[in-house]
């Protein structure tokens, strides 16, 4: 066996097929390159994205601002008196949390990092299979493109908010974005989630399959854990919402009652009889809250990979990330309906989730204990990745508090719905995968393109907005505190909510300050894919496997043999050690000065490793 | 060589076909379609404003019928792993042609419920039923052009016993298929 090894690793590979532009750059089966394409549709929505939530900013905070100098943009949504229209805004704010959670933090997220890590990390010359990588890329265009056009229909985009909850959604006379915005919507959807089963299927075949020799699972970097076990929510959650957008379709093509029950419309009633709207609810949430996880365990991974590389020390408790987010890729199933509290819900039952939604905050705290414990007297390179990594901590941290308010039933009641939801998932999802993404970017941009992003400028955006997020997000909690509801055109009407108006003017100057902010990060991101410093093989001196590749790596990643894997991805600072980093690729017989007594027993096992065939994968 | 396949070697990572272990993934997609709609039909017959019928006698007939289909694929496998041409093509074609059968016995069994006065439009509890076998006798289609496809190969002599993966992969789809019937069936008798 051993001589068949020598064998194949002789054995160079030319990787490089004959490319044409098209098969290299469009219908592509690299993953390096699905996921560039990944991320820069993900940039894209993200700034649509960002661009709606500014709109409807002024009109909460500017309430008496004329909007005339929009209508070139907006068209009749601006109303003769240059106000905005509220039906419209309803649109934007559903088409911006639609976009924002599952086209920038899923897609732009999961779809760019899984992609371009997994084969990188394990050592895999590409994904299980190309061909499903690449449609799971091109069902998100088209999901994309459907998205986009349902912007500029006549009846506008669909609008009863990103959980389209009937009869609202399912009634076309509820409300104008009801119509065919709100069919556009579901047939988009329907192949967003293609997209998301199609990549996660590949990505769990991947890492069960693909490893390269000796990358155990109990020596893969957290980030592949974690990419793998949102891989694992995604394909258990995502059909139960094609379930639940069937069972709509149904209702509001062919005028079934799945949904519906007795309805007057205008004192006249609707044929529907017998339906539930809460089973929507139901079968939503199911999908609905392990999706938050699902947008937010890859940006833990990341941070997991970044804050441990970048203290220069071993991540604090390998095992008890894994086990904590095992923990919550299984809890994430049974919490669901801490989102229905006051839907009617038995009260009995209500009791039972909110257990099960506080007993879900211990594993995301034993998480945050790591990154604690990790930076503690770490030898901490604060680059701009590690500042957004610790910026995540920080949002998961003030975020994750008001979940434990929100978790109690009876508190719920007072704040559901209420802008105290709002601020409470836009820091620890929101924000805390959003900075989970941008941290990805900085750190994993050389081996992207090859270059380095400015350090200076990303300093700067960084401060600009970590500040920002919190100047946005965290007055929300006391307008939400004191009743004001969420999804409201606007605080004037009501006396009450008057004496928050100057509060509302500085979150909306605080939001578009943030949002300018980002303009620094697409200078620098498009900047140095061009111009940037030419990267050195191991910029951040890191134990990862992806850093063993060329500077430019070609459609099969390493151009010899696949390197072999031998020791955990976390040793930095082994005292003893010649350098501060002993990567995975080195065996324990060449670190004699650093092994501990255990590892020089491996010395043993190592031979036995190499004796595996070396898998080359073609 | 022989002598270094000990025990305490470490396994090598490729364990599984990986096209093999993706499709069971898929089966993973399909089963949690399922398990949404069913758990929604339960959740929603717990809340009353429940329409009771007779279930379409069609059921019983179609379930019989799948069952044999697969019994005819597994043979036609039997056979294809002795390199028997004759059996791996009669098997096919006998668990193809049953396979379009069971989509008649279910166009009946609509049929029936349309007879009973139960539409697709109207009380919920008729259209889960026709969501359930609508929704199952599309993947259903899907698993026929899949025994299509291996119907095509085999006639071309590219299954037999040394190429057996893509047919093993459609076995366990339809044998899979017919067992997610089989699970709606006894659900709707249990739950009506
Ligand atoms: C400490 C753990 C957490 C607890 C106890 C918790 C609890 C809750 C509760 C009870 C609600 C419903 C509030 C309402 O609508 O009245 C809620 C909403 C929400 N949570 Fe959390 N949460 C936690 C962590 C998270 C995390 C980690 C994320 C995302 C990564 C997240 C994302 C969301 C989102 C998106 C919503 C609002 C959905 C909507 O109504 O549009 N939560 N949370
Ligand atoms: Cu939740």
């Amino acid at each position: 066996m051993a001589s068949t090894a020598t064998l194949h690793g002789a054995d160079v590979h030319e990787h490089e097929h004959k490319d044409n532009f098209i098969t290299k750059y469009v219908f592509t089966t690299d993953h390096k390159t699905i996921a560039k394409q990944f991320l820069i549709t993900g940039i894209f929505w993200a700034i649509i994205g960002g661009l709606m939530s500014l709109i409807f900013r002024l009109q909460l905070g500017f309430p008496d601002m004329q909007l005339d100098w929009l209508r070139p943009f907006l068209g009749k949504w601006i109303t003769d008196a240059g106000k905005l229209d509220p039906e419209f805004y309803l649109a934007l704010v559903t088409m911006h949390g639609t976009i924002m959670v599952f086209f920038v933090l899923t897609a732009g997220l999961s779809g760019t990092f899984a992609n371009f890590l997994i084969p990188l990390q394990i050592g895999a010359r590409d994904m299980a299979s190309g061909f499903m990588n690449m449609l799971s890329y091109w069902f998100f265009f088209v999901s994309s493109v459907i998205m986009f056009v349902s912007l500029f229909i006549e009846t506008g985009p669909a609008s009863g908010g990103w959980v389209v909850y009937p009869p609202l959604s399912a009634l076309p006379q509820a409300v104008s974005g009801s119509g065919l915005g709100m069919t556009l919507w579901l047939v988009s959807m329907t192949f967003f989630i293609a997209s998301t089963l199609l990549g996660g299927i590949n990505y769990i075949a991947t890492v069960i399959n693909l490893r390269t020799r000796g990358m155990s699972f109990s020596k893969l970097p957290l980030t592949i854990w974690a990419l793998f076990l949102t891989a694992v929510i995604g394909l258990l959650s995502f059909p139960v919402l094609f379930a639940a957008a069937l069972l709509l379709v149904f209702d509001r093509s062919f005028g079934t009652s799945f949904y519906l029950s007795e309805i007057y419309i205008a004192g006249e009633a609707l044929p529907n009889i017998g339906g539930s709207p809460v089973l929507y609810q139901h079968l939503f949430w199911f999908l609905g809250h392990p999706e938050v996880y699902i947008v937010l365990l890859p940006a833990l991974g990341i941070t997991s990979e970044i804050i441990a590389t970048q203290s220069r020390k071993p991540i604090f408790g390998y095992k008890a990330m894994i086990i904590s987010m095992l923990g919550i890729a299984v809890l994430s199933f049974v919490v669901w309906a801490h989102h229905m509290f006051v839907s009617g819900l038995n009260p009995f039952l209500g009791s039972v989730f909110m257990l099960l939604t506080l007993v879900i905050a211990v594993p995301s705290a034993v998480k945050v204990f790591n990154y604690l414990t990790t930076l503690w007297k770490g030898n901490i390179i604060f680059t701009p990745a590690m500042l957004f990594s610790i910026g995540l901590v920080s949002f998961f941290i003030s975020g994750g508090l008001t979940g434990i308010f929100l978790g109690n039933a009876a508190i719920d009641i007072q704040l559901h719905d209420t802008y105290f939801v709002v601020a409470h998932f836009h820091l620890v999802m929101g924000s805390a995968s959003f900075f989970g993404l941008m941290a990805g970017v900085y750190h994993w941009f050389p081996k992207m393109f090859g270059r380095m992003m400015d350090e200076k400028l990303g300093y700067i955006h960084f401060w600009l907005t970590f500040v920002g997020v919190y100047l946005v997000f965290f007055p929300m909690h006391y307008i939400g505190i004191a009743g004001f509801p969420r999804r409201y055109y606007s605080f004037t009407s009501f006396d009450a909510f008057n004496i928050f108006a100057d509060l509302n003017t500085f979150v909306s100057i605080a939001a578009i300050a943030t949002f300018g902010a980002q303009l620094i990060f697409l200078f620098n991101f498009f900047y140095s894919m061009y111009r940037g410093r030419l990267a050195p093989a191991n910029p951040w001196n890191s134990n990862t496997l992806e850093w063993t590749t060329p500077r430019n790596p070609g459609h099969g990643n390493w151009e010899g043999e696949i390197p072999t894997v031998y020791r955990w991805p976390y040793d930095y600072s082994k005292p003893g050690a010649r350098e501060d980093f002993i990567p995975q690729h080195i065996p324990y017989s060449a670190t004699p000065e650093s092994n501990l007594p255990h590892e020089n027993e491996k010395i043993e096992e190592e031979k036995e490793i190499e004796k595996l065939p070396v898998d080359d994968q073609h | 060589m022989e002598n270094t396949m000990q025990l305490d070697q470490p396994k090598p990572t490729l364990s599984m076909n990986p096209k093999k272990f993706a499709l069971w993934l898929f089966i993973v997609t399909v089963v949690m379609v399922f398990a949404a709609l069913t758990s929604a039909y339960i959740v929603k017959q717990s809340e009353g404003n429940w329409l009771d019928f007779e279930l379409p006698s069609a059921f019983f007939i179609s379930s019989v019928i799948i069952v044999l289909s697969s019994i005819a694929l597994h043979w036609s496998y039997y056979a294809a792993r002795k390199d028997n041409l004759f059996g791996l093509k009669a098997g096919l074609i006998l668990s193809l042609t049953l396979g379009l059968l069971f989509l008649v016995a279910q166009y009946i069994s609509w049929v029936q419920l349309v007879e009973r006065n139960v539409y697709f439009v109207g009380n919920p509890s008729g259209s889960f039923i026709y969501v359930f076998t609508g929704l199952h006798g599309a993947h259903l289609v899907s698993g026929l052009i899949f025994i299509f496809v291996i119907i095509y190969k085999a006639f071309r002599l590219k299954i037999h016993s040394r190429s057996l993966t893509s047919f093993e992969m459609c076995l366990t789809y339809w044998h899979f298929l017919g067992a997610l019937w089989l699970y709606l069936y006894i659900f709707m008798m249990i739950n009506h």
